[in-house]
């Protein structure tokens, strides 16, 4: 099923009378990374979780793929800051994604093991997922996701926790993982992470989109207030953030 | 003046020396009766974790209207007396009962049965809140992936795998120590129904104290045998996984 691009209109989430998404408009095209950024309590990991499927919206649409159909059941995987490790081995855990996809237990250990390969855990398959380092974590976390060949990968600041050589290896991976022909929408306050990596960017404040423009014109020429104090470091009082 | 008397103490330390001594020769009735003791709450155990852990598993993952009433429900009934859990078996197994035509009354097995009642809502509630703990931190993730519900819980049992010892120890520490309900089903038959509380329990009404103690003792020390075991598999879990 074809479920990119993805347009969403006027997409509202206000769970107890509070606005958390106040009228997000968004269209995300067929490849690429798109990084979102915005101070805490814009809504970036709402607007994931929305995406996602695990936020029922308050109103507003998202019509997936040319035809604009509903969400679909498969090709959509999110990846977390703090990825659930679960007390198994990391092989096993790598696979886990594949079970709901009823593959074999064989060959999910076989894919499981070309996967560790490729993000450089091959030689710790055998030990427990939870004695890894957090950059260890963190990719392991993105091999589960890529195992199962998403069309769209929801990235939550992956590398929020990461020293810097662990989060030049994630951001390595997740270049990999569009190069395979998987779009990637991520989150991060990593401002130089969005350069490197993204190639627009989203910036979000008090639950909108304020503006969507490619990476370089946002950083040269950003046209909201919002956003041009964003880059400058220094966060309004009147945001209410 | 009143003379000062020695025999009570004398009696006290002679009690305790024959129950050791008991102990020391290997007993016949002794080793019947603790054998007995650790089949029936052993089954017991085994039903109970078969039943009580997906249970309770299942209640935390699980949406449904009466949630919340259900686990008030399954906590309340941890506190359950067993001589009630007893009479209601009772009932059930007698001639009389539904199931009477099984002829189970008085049988090592209706033992099984009210031992079985007894720990399954101790065993779903301490699952429940362990699971609910840990499905809270994961249920995002194994959403995101597709997972059902049902394989969500035995996931998440498998997870929790090494805490769920506790729920194991405290349903066998119930069953072994409980005594109301198997002395009603049971009837403390000698040679048949008897286990270590109901023989306790009648040695002491006779006055064989000896024998009382010995078991009691067996009793004791098979306990904490098990709990010393779990803690350290428990340790050793949590070393080798995290």
């Amino acid at each position: 099923m074809v479920i990119l691009p993805l347009r969403i209109r006027d997409l509202r989430y206000r769970p107890n009378g509070r606005e958390v998404l106040a009228g997000v408009d968004l269209e995300l095209s067929e490849d690429g990374i798109t990084l979102v950024l915005g101070p805490n309590g814009a809504g970036k990991s709402v607007l994931l979780r929305t995406i996602c499927g695990l936020i029922e919206p308050t109103s507003g649409s998202m019509a997936w793929g040319s035809a604009g159909g509903a969400r679909p059941q498969q090709g959509v995987m999110m990846v977390f800051q703090h990825p659930m490790m679960l007390r198994m081995a990391v092989l096993d855990n790598v696979a886990l994604g594949l079970k709901p996809l009823g593959v074999a237990a064989a060959e999910r250990r076989r894919r499981g093991l070309e996967m560790l390969a490729r993000v450089g855990l091959a030689d710790r398959a055998g030990d427990s997922a939870r004695q890894l380092s957090g950059g260890e974590q963190q990719r392991l976390a993105l091999a589960r996701a890529w195992l199962t060949k998403p069309r769209l990968l929801l990235l939550d600041e992956p590398t929020a926790s990461l020293d810097p050589s662990a989060s030049a290896a994630v951001e390595r991976i997740i270049r990999e993982i569009r190069t395979d022909g998987t779009r990637i929408l991520m989150v991060t306050h990593n401002l130089g992470q969005a350069t490197r990596l993204g190639d627009d960017i989203v910036f979000m404040a008090g639950g909108r989109v304020c503006e969507h423009t490619p990476v370089r014109a946002f950083f040269a020429r950003p046209r909201s207030d919002e956003a041009r104090l964003f880059i400058q470091g220094e966060l309004p009082w009147r945001m209410r953030l | 003046m009143f003379p000062v008397s020695s025999p009570p103490m004398s009696a006290f330390s002679a009690t305790f020396s024959d129950a050791f001594t008991l102990l020391a020769s290997f007993d016949h009735t002794v080793a019947q009766i603790v054998a007995l003791s650790l089949q029936v709450s052993g089954a017991a155990v085994a039903l109970g974790t078969l039943i009580g852990l997906p249970l309770g598993a299942c209640i935390a993952v699980g949406r449904f209207p009466g949630k919340s009433t259900l686990s008030v429900l399954i906590n309340g009934m941890m506190g359950l007396p067993s001589v009630v859990v007893g009479v209601v078996v009772y009932l059930f197994l007698s001639r009389s009962g539904p199931f009477g035509g099984l002829g189970m009354l008085y049988s090592p097995a209706a033992m099984v049965v009210a031992q079985t009642l007894l720990v399954v809502p101790l065993m779903a509630a301490i699952t429940r809140q362990v699971v609910e703990d840990v499905w809270a931190r994961y249920a995002e993730e194994l959403q995101v992936m597709r997972f059902s519900w049902w394989d969500s819980v035995t996931t998440l049992l498998h997870d929790c795998r090494h805490s769920l010892l506790v729920a194991v120890l405290a349903g066998l520490g119930r069953a072994m120590s409980e005594v109301g309900a198997v002395m009603i089903v049971g009837g403390n038959i000698d040679g048949a129904t008897r286990v270590m509380t109901t023989a306790i329990a009648l040695e002491t009404s006779k006055g064989d104290l000896p024998l009382a103690i010995a078991l009691g003792v067996v009793l004791i020390v098979i306990i904490l045998a098990l709990n010393a075991l779990a803690y350290a598999l428990r340790h050793w879990a949590m070393r080798r996984f995290g």
